[in-house]
């Protein structure tokens, strides 16, 4: 088994004919992603390397039973994108778009936690289970199938930990990003939950990094509920407080958010975290043996 | 984008929030005039977005337009915790009964808004969270809901506040949820809001935040933005659209994504290194991008050495070592540069160096060896 992507995904794209959407859409169907529809508003009947293009998510979804949809559209149109997507009656929305102005975010997260559909992300390289299915920009040559399973608020940190696990000859079940914005549709703990549940993932690595909460609260969450065991790792010790380090979310308010807390609260729940992504690869190893 | 106060209050009162009449000074001259037109006793307040002004001297009443070209000379050009005073606002002196404190955050743990109420105003209020978390009512909106009046009565009663001022605070609440909405601020915060004599409720202060990804759908907000910085480094980032933090040491930094730029940070200072900045070429860091963010990099005289770590994913490693090169070409550097290249096209990438890279130019196999290699090269240099 897997978590969230695999051979079951019927995906479709929304911003299909757009220049990174085409891109990586052709790049996850090359990899074996079953790629069912694409949709741009006023295309309808056109087709990207014969995936068919819809005009909206819902017409594609009648035709084609799509259960996963990944969005590639301008920050200015995507949370009508994640709306549509959701209305749509979609499982589980990638949304990759990075720049979805926060107060939009609010609403978008509080109308989901209605239901029981998925988000994955914004401003997140997507979820791919190796050898099943890709969905997203990550670049699947890093990746191989596995026991273990990553999830990260960073793209490149996740490639580099699997990658340093992979030449240790440990794969991946799946790999999850699930975004660098302050507000994400899944959290660690909705991941993490995941992977617990799941009885081909032996092993978790949890990528955070600086600004707000949802490492602590993975912390609790893998102290009270968790079998699987979990290896932590946190990017930005060297962070100063109120600058934005890349990511929308990446920023230590006040006293709150900080490298050193997020570790601290994490170890004291013994979540071990390694101070670089070579060590969390070592213990990663040593976890296994 | 954190706003000056005068640019908050300026909203507030656009937002029909009461602030005290006011009027913006960038000379003592200025000062002057402000205080003429305004009348009576007047508050000379530096302009600088940092807490504490108040006790460094930032803050002075005049009670004569004389006294507030005086106050406004002293102030002016003032260092306030590493921020240099700029411009001073003028406005009325209020008679206050009472403070209290107002706020509207964007609480990204609840995913929510938050509004919080208190009758002990004028401090810190994160002391006044820790010590008497009682005074301090606090009450999140449901964002699709919205802010009610019965939310704002709730706040009032448990945050005691006083009866005669119980309608003006309940308008300013619900006046400063309306312009967290508009703003799409992450911060509206007003500390101290005040009861006055004259039993009216006004907004003594205003620190406002507003998301950045959201300035596309408010030119005029994006237009309020100065530059609060003066380092020219990251004024040149900023200009070219490059993602830059300056910091205090010697080892300049740059990848590919946030992550790992940041996990650099981090392996320079386990290897005893001092990190310069953190740098972020992007994703899709092409050859383009490479020479733009060297080209910041290498500005900052403080450098003496630099470490690029790339992850190559969609992006090739070649095609990026490629970059360096014709990068190193244009610029000319001469200080050590410590290469670490893994991923997609890593070993093409690494030969393209070892064979055609200047020799101040060194490929190091992992992220901690380049860390300890930079810092070690910044300290020979020093």
């Amino acid at each position: 088994m897997s978590i969230l992507v695999d051979e079951n995904t019927k995906l479709v794209v929304q911003g299909v004919t757009g220049r990174e959407g085409q891109f990586h859409t052709l790049r996850n169907k090359a990899y074996g992603t079953n790629v069912v529809a694409g949709v741009t508003p006023g295309k309808a009947g056109q087709d990207v390397d014969g995936i068919p293009v819809f005009n909206t998510v819902r017409d594609a979804v009648e035709a084609t039973g799509a259960n996963t949809s990944m969005i590639f559209v301008p920050p200015r149109f995507a949370t009508d994108a994640i709306y549509e997507s959701l209305d749509a009656g979609i499982d589980l929305t990638i949304a990759i778009t990075e720049g979805i102005p926060a107060h939009d975010m609010m609403r978008v997260y509080t109308h989901l936690k209605r239901g029981d559909q998925r988000l994955l992300g914004p401003n997140c390289p997507g979820a791919i289970s190796p050898g099943k299915a890709t969905v997203g920009i990550m670049p699947t040559d890093v990746f191989t199938p596995g026991r273990v399973g990553i999830i990260s608020r960073s793209g490149t940190l996740t490639y580099q930990i699997s990658k340093e696990i992979g030449d240790m000859g440990i794969g991946q079940s799946t790999v999850v990003g699930i975004g660098g914005d302050p507000i994400v549709g899944s959290s660690f703990i909705d991941v993490l939950a995941m992977f617990d549940a799941d009885p081909d993932t032996d092993l978790v690595v949890m990528v955070g990094e600086i600004g707000g909460d949802e490492e602590e609260k993975a912390g609790a969450f893998i102290a009270e509920n968790m079998s699987t065991p979990v290896v932590g790792y946190i990017a930005g010790f060297q962070a100063p407080p109120g600058k934005q380090m890349g990511h929308a979310g990446a920023i230590i308010t006040g006293s709150s958010g900080t490298a050193q807390g997020k570790k601290d609260a994490l170890e004291a729940l013994g979540v071990k975290v390694g101070t670089n992504p070579t060590e969390v690869a070592e213990i990663v190893a040593d976890r296994l043996k | 984008m954190d706003l000056f106060e005068y640019q908050g209050k300026q909203l507030f009162a656009r937002h029909g929030l009461a602030v005290p009449s006011g009027e913006i000074a960038d000379t003592p001259e200025q000062a002057k005039a402000a205080a003429e037109a305004i009348g009576g006793t007047v508050v000379v307040k530096a302009q600088v977005q940092v807490g504490g002004r108040g006790k460094a001297g930032g803050i002075k009443l005049a009670g004569t337009p004389d006294e507030a070209y005086a106050e406004a000379q002293n102030i002016l050009g003032m260092d306030i915790k590493g921020h240099t005073v700029k411009r001073v606002w003028i406005e009325a002196a209020s008679d206050i009964k009472k403070e209290y404190y107002a706020s509207v955050t964007f609480d990204r743990s609840a995913k929510k808004p938050l509004v919080m109420l208190s009758a002990m105003g004028g401090m810190d209020i994160e002391a006044v969270a820790e010590e008497h978390p009682e005074a301090l009512a606090r009450l999140h909106v449901d964002p699709l809901i919205g802010f009610q009046q019965h939310d704002a009565r709730w706040l009032i009663y448990h945050a005691g506040i006083d009866v005669p001022a119980q309608k003006g605070v309940l308008d300013a609440l619900m006046k400063a949820y309306e312009a967290f909405i508009d703003l799409e601020a992450t911060l509206i915060e007003i500390n101290p809001l005040i009861w006055t004599a004259d039993d009216r409720v006004v907004a003594l202060d205003a620190k406002v935040s507003i998301d950045n990804n959201s300035l596309y759908r408010h030119p005029d907000l994006a237009e309020l933005q100065e530059s609060v910085t003066d380092d020219p480094q990251e004024r040149m980032a900023h200009e070219r659209g490059v993602t830059y933090v300056k910091l205090d040491g010697d080892v300049g930094i740059m990848g590919n994504g946030a992550g790992i730029v940041m996990s650099s940070l981090d392996v320079v200072a386990l290897a005893g290194g001092t990190p310069a900045n953190f740098l972020d070429a992007g994703g899709g860091s092409n050859a383009e991008a490479v020479a733009t963010a060297l080209e910041v990099l290498l500005s900052d005289p403080k450098v003496k050495s630099l470490m690029i770590n790339i992850f190559g994913g969609i992006t090739r490693c070649d095609e990026v070592a490629e970059g360096l090169l014709t990068a190193l070409d244009t610029l000319g550097a001469t200080l050590p540069i410590v290469v670490r290249l893994d991923g997609t096209a890593a070993e093409e990438g690494r030969a393209i160096i070892a064979d055609r890279a200047p020799a101040n130019v060194v490929v190091e196999p992992t992220m901690l060896s380049a860390a300890k290699r930079a810092v070690e090269l910044a300290k020979e240099a020093a």
